[in-house]
């Protein structure tokens, strides 16, 4: 009897060790002369247990983690291959784990499952049922379905979803496009890189249905260069859709077409805001557009454009199959659905955590992540990327919903959760985002563009206490300018990270420094 | 800015971005697949390419300088043996990325955007590798790693390098 054994391929898993324990399995295997079937599938999000191995047994998978390479014998010797639960990292029924049982998974219901680029996979798990249905509705229905499920844009801007497609179906022309934008550059987020490493085929599918929602035929995903495995994984899960015919010329005989291609970006942070990634797109600079006209009217080459973060994209998938009340079920207030929870940082047990809206960041970090990595206690956290605010611990009870962050002057963002222990020095942090700002701005607009590099030195002259109260002034100023005098979220919340440290933690950035802030 | 016409002794060179150019101009928007063709191939844009691109795109010298300069991935200069990012985003700080790019200079002898004297390793800062639960993360190539520190990191420059890594 051949024993399935299953070993996540995504780029996580592989930074710890994954390939070395495939191959040492391999061998183990054959020096035992056990017949294996070794799977390469998805990681199922639970990164501080990566490399997970699981173990198909008469009653389930049974899983270990984390394994590394060097345990794989002593593993194997404790009856891995039988799926016994001796060794000290037998986890037992890993779908059981508080950390998965709780979750609520829709978008990453088959993450960590399937073999991320075989279709009998994704088929037999629900794959391209919205799109059977897409095919059974009219444009305006799909887009109907769309609203109903109160689906805003995961990406950052939280725009809703419907009406964006409204939009570009109601505009007339000959030729329309989607765009992908996957140019996750936020840190702490690594939800876009899971879906395109892991189910790849759930974000064709979330396109091809939105080229059918507006009569676009042609699809292009911007995909960030610092995701070379994404890159690969798309390439061949396209290339295996279209030859199965879900992709291409006559989408299973429906008469409709849809191609789609990954375009690689090239190390730009603001290439993720959505004009920029136009331009870039288009082969220029990836300088800011300014707006009106709405990409959704003249997009890209000119044309009326869906502009979808990858995670708006995946989520269209499961409200075709299910019905937009199905997601719009799940959620509070205005915040509809699930939201992809990135734990990342200094944390204990990092990963994906896919919730309803509601629950409190408290809740995420301390049930889910347990804590902080080193043990120390937590002092900051930092939502929403590098243009997110740094919340103090009065903030930690905030229900994570779009309109109860904004309230505060957070975002929720694209999900990131950034912890920090005790040990870090908030006015350096504050320093790196103007730091940040300044090497990434585009450099069309003036406040951004210069205003970063103010900041910087503004800063610097604060952390050296030459004339701090002043220069305290100077930077609210500053921010003040950035905030309101921008063209786009790059300059216009850059000043969040900076002014939530005046606020916050304000003795950290008087603190006499030893140098410049380095 | 100048960029130099290609001289007789780089017609092999001309040839070569030539054939890239010709297989990828007639996209829409070609310009960032062109340009990532070329450095696939030859590790970095050659000065030679620009006047090329600008031919076959219809774009001016300028805007094709432009465009090369404005993007963090593409280089000018030919990098070692090896191109390793360390990643400087706020998730790998929060678990002592600073100071493992302090060790990681310091061990290699250089610093950001500049290639070891034995042409094996480049460095080069980068914004996120997306391993952001496992950090601090470091890419050699195509390759990440997570949960680097600064022992860690010796090993790994040591497996990779033919010779031993001259510590300055």
């Amino acid at each position: 009897m051949t024993t399935t054994i299953y070993v996540p391929c995504d780029t996580t898993a592989r930074s710890l060790g994954a390939d070395a324990v495939a191959a040492r399995l391999t061998r183990a295997a054959e020096r035992l002369g056990v017949a294996i079937q070794l799977k390469r599938n998805g990681s199922r999000g639970l990164f501080w247990l990566e490399p997970l191995v699981e173990v198909e047994t008469a009653t389930g998978r049974v899983a270990y983690g984390p394994v590394a390479p060097t345990d794989v014998d002593a593993l194997v010797d404790a009856g891995l291959f039988e799926g016994r639960q001796e060794h000290a990292l037998a986890l037992g029924d890993i779908e059981a784990h508080p950390y998965l049982a709780r979750q609520q998974r829709l978008t990453f219901s088959r993450i960590g499952l399937t073999d991320p680029l075989a279709l009998e996979d994704y088929t037999a798990r629900q794959g391209f049922a919205g799109l059977k249905q897409a095919l059974a509705l009219t444009p305006q229905a799909i887009v109907d379905e769309v609203k109903a499920s109160g689906l805003r844009g995961r990406g950052g801007a939280a725009f809703p979803t419907g009406i964006k497609w409204q939009t570009v179906h109601d505009t007339p022309a000959a030729q329309k496009y989607i765009v992908c934008n996957a140019d996750e550059g936020d840190s702490g987020t690594f939800a876009d890189r899971l879906v395109m490493e892991c189910d790849p085929f759930m974000l064709i599918e979330g396109m091809t249905i939105a080229g059918l929602a507006v009569g676009a035929t042609q699809g292009y995903i911007y995909l960030r260069s610092e995701y070379p495995l994404a890159q690969a994984m798309l390439d061949e899960a396209i290339a295996r859709a279209e030859a199965a015919g879900y992709l291409g010329e006559n989408i299973l005989d429906s008469g409709h077409a849809f191609h789609l291609e990954v375009r690689l970006g090239a190390g730009a942070y603001i290439c993720g805001e959505e004009t920029s990634l136009l331009e870039s797109l288009e082969g220029k600079r990836g300088l800011v557009r300014a707006k009106p006209p709405l990409p959704a009217i003249e997009g890209l080459f000119g044309q009326p454009t869906v502009v979808n973060n990858v995670l708006s994209l995946a989520a269209v998938p499961f409200i075709l199959d299910q019905g937009g009340q199905a997601y719009a079920d799940y959620g509070m207030g205005k915040s509809r659905g699930t939201l992809a929870l990135q734990l990342a940082g200094n944390v204990a047990r990092g990963g994906l955590v896919e919730l309803a809206f509601g629950t409190t960041l408290r809740e995420l970090m301390e049930s889910f992540g347990g804590g902080t990595r080193s043990g120390r206690p937590l002092k900051a956290v930092q939502v929403g990327g590098p243009l997110g605010a740094y919340l103090p611990e009065s903030q930690w009870d905030t229900p994570l919903d779009y309109e109860a962050f904004a309230a505060f002057g957070g975002v929720v963002g694209h999900g990131g959760v950034v912890m920090f222990d005790d040990s870090v020095d908030m006015g350096a942090q504050a320093r790196f985002a103007m730091e940040f700002c300044a090497v990434e701005s585009c450099g069309k607009c003036t406040p951004c563009r210069i205003g970063a590099v103010r900041g910087v030195e503004v800063i610097d002259r604060i952390r050296a206490g030459d004339a701090a109260d002043e220069n305290l002034v100077l930077l609210a100023d500053l921010c003040e300018t950035m905030v309101d005098g921008s063209l786009c979220a790059m300059g216009g919340m850059t000043p969040f990270p900076v002014q939530s440290v005046m606020k916050h933690f304000p003795d950290d950035l008087t603190r006499p420094q030893a140098e410049g802030g380095r | 800015m100048s960029h130099p016409t290609p001289q007789p002794a780089d017609t092999a060179l001309a040839a070569q971005l030539q054939a890239v150019i010709d297989q990828h101009a007639a996209r829409p928007g070609a310009m960032l697949p062109l340009l990532h063709a070329i450095q696939a191939q030859h590790g970095y844009i050659p000065d030679a390419a620009v006047p090329m691109i600008a031919e076959a795109l219809r774009h001016t010298r300028a805007e094709v300088h432009g465009i090369i300069s404005f993007y963090h991935h593409f280089r000018t200069h030919p990098p070692g043996r090896h191109v390793i990012q360390v990643c400087r985003a706020e998730a790998c700080q929060a678990v002592g990325a600073r100071a493992l790019e302090a060790h990681v200079k310091s061990a290699l002898g250089v610093d950001y955007h500049e290639t070891t004297a034995d042409r094996e390793f480049t460095l080069e800062p980068v914004y996120c590798l997306g391993n952001c639960a496992c950090g601090p993360s470091l890419r050699v190539d195509d390759e990440i790693h997570g949960r680097m520190d600064a022992a860690g990191f010796d090993r790994l420059a040591a497996q990779l390098s033919a010779t031993v890594v001259e510590v300055k």
